[in-house]
């Protein structure tokens, strides 16, 4: 009989003291802890929090093992559906998908999903467990661009059904955002984003870095000359938006994506690191999205006095919620109905305040969303030594623009249907790199289709 | 790995590497350039494409050795190898979109700044081989520090040395010697300098009095090299472009080079390398 225990809370770094390093800030749950977490699992039987997973993992399936202690055979239900389960029980918006639809949740707290699926993935890993099950080699070879969340779901699928798959990564290290991005108080690198890489190669995918599709080789290249079979497009989005306002390219003023690549690829975060990086003493962080929150709380684990700046309200901060919460108990400021006009300088061209204006929240529009509007004569200074920008990616045109026959739509995304075939024939796309910029999660739901829909394309093909 | 199949040392302190890259090798285009890293640990330094042999499957770069990364550069020796070579990065140079005819009936002159010599050598190569005028002005402190003067004389129809103390060529900066050139009516149809960048603000300076086309080429900050950062914004003709993806090179009218030096030295300032320090935990 399931239990009316609460959820068993997941043990953290101390908020003090974790402003001060960049171990990881979740400790996860010990195996006592999930025992007990996954007794509030009722098993359902048309389980809803499955249908509301990107890559449809077995939920109820792999909690069951769990209650049992198997917990080799829990992890690998999991990696039919996942290769990256230590990854995606630490960065997926669980709130909103599989635990935001658990019954258990209607009337108090769902199951921490996200800390059993990490618990399991972490045991595994730590115990040396490995599922390397793969069908026999089909003779056909898919080329797989960029080794980020999408591409690596998409190429694990691919060799478990006997293709032999190689990704291409323009970084010197494969993982996309998951290492160039997502700090490493979020996401381990050595340990989590390296092991379960590592997973994937011993499926028999090779990664091949320092590889520009569209410069070192083109789609056309890979067809004709590599004698690739199909080609997936998994490239994320990379380009940082700016503002447009004036001030913007003063000394200071960095991307997140810049701010957070010098830290988490770069590891500039770390003394002995030949790449610089610079905070000074106040950093102004533009934006309310996770990737907000991850360049806000590098900055004060570099010992910045940090405020993030958002033109709506809290409500609608676009992060998830837990990170919100996570920043402020390290004492991050927000302020929030705020939006910079202007950034100012000195005159040796160094950034010392941010101009903004206050909002309001107006009427609903169109979408239904209250969009803010400027509250007339309210504009203030803040002073501040760094700007970082955090304010979405758009993708990189580079690859539908050296492709024949690739097509892009309004916002630069490639167009591409629900299986992720693209106008170009033997193309598939997607992720982050067909939908701007979103999640982890959803880039693996994307690669997973695609896989599905090569493996159709090839078998009909013959 | 990339292997280093051939060292030469320039000068005390330039060095030129072949290192074997084969498709970056095949792809190489006049005008793009490449990254390397050293180890694990180095820092990803942005270097222009010096020359490319597509057969063997190298590529050149000569690196000067300055701060802290391009004298571990400078330190390899041959046999050696770099842990990442990643390119060709950024448009190739504009011209060679044009024919063969069209390239022939031009008349360059290129401008080149120490270090500069070296991605100017691979397009004075391209179109003098197709047949247009190429005349080079290269300018360096002095004697010593010129570089590939033997081989950029071979690729052009007049090669100038200037030096800043008259050791070799005649005495004085590029910008002299260019306007010499041009008020005894040169005639060039396109002018091209790659250098320093408050060298290519003078040589742009200097173009414009006879209205000259110039194109320069932007060596900015870059981490990814890919649109990834940002680091290398640059206002062009009043609009923020990226260097590494829309560049590196632009015409130089059209370029805001003192905003370009000051954030090339955004980094370099002294209160950055004060602050680069381990600061974790700083007052807590």
């Amino acid at each position: 009989m399931t239990s009316r225990i609460p959820r068993v809370p997941v043990r953290e770094q101390d908020p003090k003291v974790r402003a001060t390093n960049f171990k990881e800030v979740c400790l996860g749950y010990n195996e006592e802890e999930a025992l007990l977490e996954s007794t509030r699992c009722l098993g359902c039987r048309k389980p809803a929090c499955m249908a509301a997973c990107p890559v449809s993992v077995k939920i109820p399936f792999f909690i069951e093992q769990v209650k049992k202690g198997n917990f080799a055979e829990a992890a690998r239900i999991i990696s039919i559906d996942s290769s990256l389960p230590a990854i995606c029980g630490r960065v997926c918006p669980q709130e909103s998908q599989c635990e935001g639809s658990c019954v258990m949740g209607v009337k108090g707290e769902p199951v921490a999903i996200g800390k059993l699926e990490r618990f399991v993935a972490d045991w595994c890993r730590e115990n040396n467990v490995k599922f390397t099950e793969k069908k026999q080699l089909n003779g056909k070879k898919v080329a797989v661009i960029g080794s980020g969340p999408g591409g690596l779901a998409c190429a694990s699928d691919l060799a478990k059904l006997g293709y032999e798959v190689t990704i291409f990564e323009v970084l010197h290290k494969p993982g996309g955002v998951l290492t160039y991005g997502i700090p490493e108080f979020r996401l381990p690198k050595d340990t989590v984003v390296a092991a379960e890489i590592g997973n994937v190669k011993t499926l028999g995918v090779k990664i091949e870095t320092n590889v520009v599709v569209g410069r070192t080789i083109t789609i056309d290249d890979m067809f004709d000359k590599e004698g690739f079979d199909a080609v997936f497009i998994g490239s994320g989005a990379g380009l940082p938006k700016f503002m447009d306002i004036p001030g913007e390219n003063l000394n200071g003023v960095v991307s997140a994506n810049e701010f957070l690549t010098r830290s988490n690829l770069m590891k500039a975060y770390k003394e002995d690191s030949r790449t610089p990086i610079y905070v000074g003493n106040k950093v102004c962080v533009v934006g309310g999205g996770n990737v907000a929150m991850d360049a806000a709380r590098t900055a004060l684990r570099l010992g910045a006095e940090v405020t993030v700046v958002y033109r709506r309200t809290e409500k609608e901060l676009p992060a998830r919620a837990e990170e919100v919460y996570h920043a402020k108990e390290e004492g991050i400021k927000f302020r929030m109905l705020t939006n910079p006009v202007e950034i100012v300088g000195d005159e040796k061209g160094w950034v010392t305040g941010i101009k903004c204006e206050q909002m309001e929240l107006g009427e609903p529009d169109a979408s239904g969303r209250r969009s803010p509007v400027a509250v007339p004569d309210s504009h203030f200074v803040m002073d501040t030594d760094v700007v970082i920008m955090a304010l979405g990616t758009s993708p990189n045109p580079l690859i539908v623009q050296t492709t024949p026959g690739l097509e892009r739509n309004r916002r630069g995304g490639i167009v591409a249907d629900e299986s992720g075939a693209t106008t170009r024939e033997g193309v598939f796309a997607g992720g982050d790199a067909v939908t701007g910029a979103a999640t982890v999660i959803m880039a693996m739901g994307a690669g997973r289709k695609a896989a599905a829909a090569i493996d159709e394309y090839l078998k009909k093909k013959k | 790995m990339y292997k280093i199949v051939r060292k030469e040392t320039l000068t005390p302190i330039i060095t030129l590497m072949e290192v074997e890259a084969g498709r970056l090798a095949c792809a190489a285009q006049p005008g793009q350039f490449l990254i390397v890293r050293v180890d694990e640990e180095g820092e990803r330094v942005p270097l222009t494409i010096c020359d490319y042999d597509r057969k063997k499957g190298t590529v050149t770069i000569v690196t000067q050795a300055v701060g802290a990364s391009s004298r571990e550069i400078c330190a390899l020796e041959e046999g050696d190898s770099f842990v990442d070579v990643v390119g060709p990065l950024g448009q190739p140079s504009e011209f060679i979109s044009l024919s063969d005819e069209q390239i022939s009936k031009m008349s360059f002159v290129f401008v080149a700044g120490g270090l500069g010599t070296a991605p100017v050598y691979p397009q004075a190569k391209y179109f003098h081989e197709r047949g247009a005028r190429v005349d080079v002005i290269i300018g360096a402190k002095n004697a010593d520090m010129l570089i590939l003067e033997e081989e950029m004389a071979k690729v052009c129809d007049n090669l100038y040395i200037c030096t800043d103390d008259g050791s070799k060529g005649t005495r004085g900066l590029v910008t002299a010697k260019l306007e010499e050139l041009l008020a005894a009516g040169a005639g060039y149809t396109q002018a091209v300098a790659i250098g320093p960048m408050v060298m290519m603000k003078f040589v742009a300076m200097s173009a414009k009095k006879y209205n000259l086309p110039l194109v320069v080429s932007l060596n900015t900050l870059m981490v990814d090299g890919t649109g990834m950062c940002g680091a290398c914004r640059v206002t062009v003709a009043g609009k923020v472009r990226f260097a590494c993806v829309e560049g590196p090179e632009f015409n130089a009218y059209d370029v805001d080079f003192d905003e370009a030096m000051r954030r090339q030295a955004m980094y370099r300032s002294k209160e950055v390398e004060a602050d680069h320090k381990c600061r974790i935990g700083r007052g807590r």
